[in-house]
């Protein structure tokens, strides 16, 4: 247990070295220059990739959470079986086909972008929702009935807070797929970052390329940290593995 | 005051109807606890749930407090029941002190109020408000847990209390401590409870009556000592087991069988003693007080036969005694480990108000077999009076 804290502080010390020679480096060789002259055109496209992953992520989250609480409702028992056979043979359509299938039914342009994303990041939402409230112990549920919970109090204040982390790790990964999926939205007209990387590789200009690639992952660390951060404060204490 | 009417429930199986509760009948008076007591299967669990409607019921009518349920609504109905579960089922995600306000904040009482519950609750289980209010279930351990569990029962002074084997999962040593506060706090209490369990030992200790269930049948209804001393059938007397006339001892105080005694002073002279002894037909001794009536010590008969002289030069130390308030296993067992057929019972300031022998017990405790026994008693047993 004493070493551990040692060895990680030597860690960050040679990660920060190591960055600080890779910066200089760049600056050196004139990249970060080149990388600078397509400054507007990220600051632009940034926005818009920002854009379409709030509103399919969010669209996703509003969709696929009273989905999957439907679908974990005893009254839907029958219907959520089909309904997650349904889901998990979806989960295995690669991204880049359910938006070239968006594009046929919707044309080019955000909203068929917008739709293909959303529907590639709805299923671990949906499927991460109906288990997490499966998974709430019968005993849980057997008390706060009988303690005169009605169903949707009990859904409220019993089983949607115990299933919360779950849920969430579901969203944080609907949201990792979201965002790594988002500069594909180029290729059916929907804008982002995809622009400056398809272009760059077209055009055979690697620092174009590597200007949309550097923001877009810096953008899938930042969002996943959100989520992870959101989920440590959202998810009760008593309930949280975080927080133990 | 629960009564059952005619509770039926028969559950549909792939293998055809299965009668799980055949026609229940019985009546828990105000203020009393009931064990359902049975092997597993036998229909006790979904008796209970009938009452609370976990389980509906196919057949039958269920009356709280005269009242009957059938028409009531289940919420409303389930909040004036407490419920206590074998899992315990606290909520994790709430601290101990909204898992125990959850039903008044239901019942739509003012935060001030139940928060004042809880405390008071708390206290009421023995665990200090302070440390543990804004505690999370999972950092309690198994006994703290259900303590929790019966508190939040409690929280709406509801007048019945359903518990379906709520210290089952705890260990044998809490479990005993556990049951002992809950007879305390039931004493000032006074909740109609019904109770599931599946250890006689249980039952004998908490009930008030006893319902034993078999195949879904209720089988025998009846105060702990009668169903001890006279199982119905031979179902019942297996369940009850082969010592079922010692579990009766955890029934009987003390005060119930204790005998007077006839005392000597060390300032008297043995032949006193002897004179003494043989005049009550004390076989081996008699006890020794001081001039407050408090027990010093004992003279024994061989002592007093062959030397000559005071009870306060030739005595023999006091091994143990008993108050009137113990039980008689308890006294039992002294009895055994001291070995010891007679002990002498003193009160609380340690004077003495007579004798427990082991005649005594066994006379009292065979009596109800043999009804005309009573007769032949030693005379002694029925002049003490509680």
């Amino acid at each position: 247990m004493m070493k551990k804290p040692a060895f990680t502080r030597f860690a960050y010390g040679l990660a920060l070295v190591l960055m600080f020679a890779l910066g200089s480096l760049a600056e050196q060789t004139g990249m970060l220059e080149e990388l600078f002259s397509y400054r507007e055109d990220v600051v632009y496209l940034v926005g818009q990739h920002i854009e379409l992953v709030l509103i399919s992520g969010s669209l996703a989250i509003l969709i696929g959470v009273p989905l999957g609480t439907v679908l974990s409702r005893p009254r839907f028992a029958r219907l959520a079986e089909t309904a997650m056979q349904t889901l998990n043979i979806g989960t295995t359509i690669p991204t880049l086909a359910i938006l070239a299938l968006s594009m046929s039914l919707l044309g080019i342009g955000m909203l068929p972008a917008v739709f293909g994303l959303c529907i590639a990041s709805l299923l671990p939402i949906v499927r991460n929702t109906y288990t997490g409230l499966l998974e709430v112990p019968a005993h849980l549920k057997e008390a706060a009935s009988g303690i005169g919970m009605t169903p949707l109090q009990m859904l409220f204040r019993v089983e949607l807070p115990n299933a919360l982390f779950v849920i969430f790790a579901g969203i944080r990964t609907a949201l990792a797929i979201n965002v790594g999926t988002v500069p594909l939205a180029f290729l059916i007209g929907g804008g982002g970052l995809g622009e400056l990387i398809f272009t760059g590789i077209d055009l055979d200009e690697p620092f174009m390329m590597l200007a949309g690639a550097i923001p877009t992952a810096v953008l899938a660390i930042i969002v996943d940290i959100l989520i992870a951060l959101l989920a440590f404060l959202i998810v009760p204490k008593g309930v949280n593995p975080l927080r133990a | 005051m629960i009564r059952i009417d005619n509770l039926t429930k028969i559950f549909e199986t792939p293998n055809g109807p299965v009668t799980a509760a055949d026609h229940i009948n019985m009546e828990v008076p105000e203020g009393e606890i009931c064990v359902l007591l049975g092997p597993s299967g036998c229909g006790k669990t979904t008796t209970l749930k009938m009452i609370n409607r976990i389980i509906p019921s196919t057949s039958g009518r269920i009356y709280i407090n005269g009242e009957d349920t059938t028409g009531m609504d289940t919420v409303e109905l389930r909040r004036n029941i407490g419920y206590v579960i074998q899992q315990i089922g606290l909520f994790p995600n709430m601290t101990i002190e909204e898992n125990i306000a959850i039903v008044p904040k239901l019942l739509g009482w003012e935060a001030s109020r139940y928060k004042a519950r809880a405390k008071e609750l708390l206290d009421l289980v023995a665990l200090d408000p302070g440390t543990f209010l804004k505690r999370y279930p999972r950092e309690l351990s198994g006994g703290q847990q259900q303590r929790i569990g019966v508190a939040r029962a409690l929280a709406a002074d509801p007048p019945v209390m359903l518990m379906d084997e709520p210290f089952g999962a705890i260990d044998p040593i809490n479990r005993e401590v556990i049951q002992d506060e809950f007879m305390k706090m039931q004493q000032e209490l006074r909740k109609t409870i019904m109770f599931v369990s599946h250890d006689i030992d249980e039952a004998v200790k908490m009930a008030d009556r006893i319902a034993i269930f078999r195949d879904g049948r209720l089988v025998q209804y009846d105060t702990p000592d009668d169903l001890l001393a006279h199982p119905k059938d031979d179902f019942v007397e297996s369940f009850v087991g082969d010592d079922r006339a010692l579990k009766r001892l955890r029934l009987v105080q003390v005060k119930q069988v204790m005998e007077p005694v006839t005392t000597v002073r060390p300032e008297d002279s043995l032949s006193t003693a002897l004179q003494r002894i043989e005049q009550q037909g004390y076989s081996h001794a008699i006890l020794m007080v001081n001039e407050r009536q408090q027990p010093i010590g004992y003279v024994s008969r061989s002592v007093a036969q062959t030397t000559s002289g005071l009870c306060g030069e030739h005595y023999f130390g006091l091994k143990t005694e008993a108050s009137p308030e113990d039980d008689l296993r308890k006294v039992a067992s002294l009895m055994f480990t001291h070995d010891t057929t007679w002990l002498p019972c003193t009160d609380a300031n340690g004077t003495l108000v007579g004798q427990v022998t082991q005649r005594g017990i066994t006379h009292y405790l065979g009596a109800t077999y043999h009804p005309d026994a009573l007769g032949t008693l030693p005379r002694q047993l029925h002049k003490v009076s509680a």
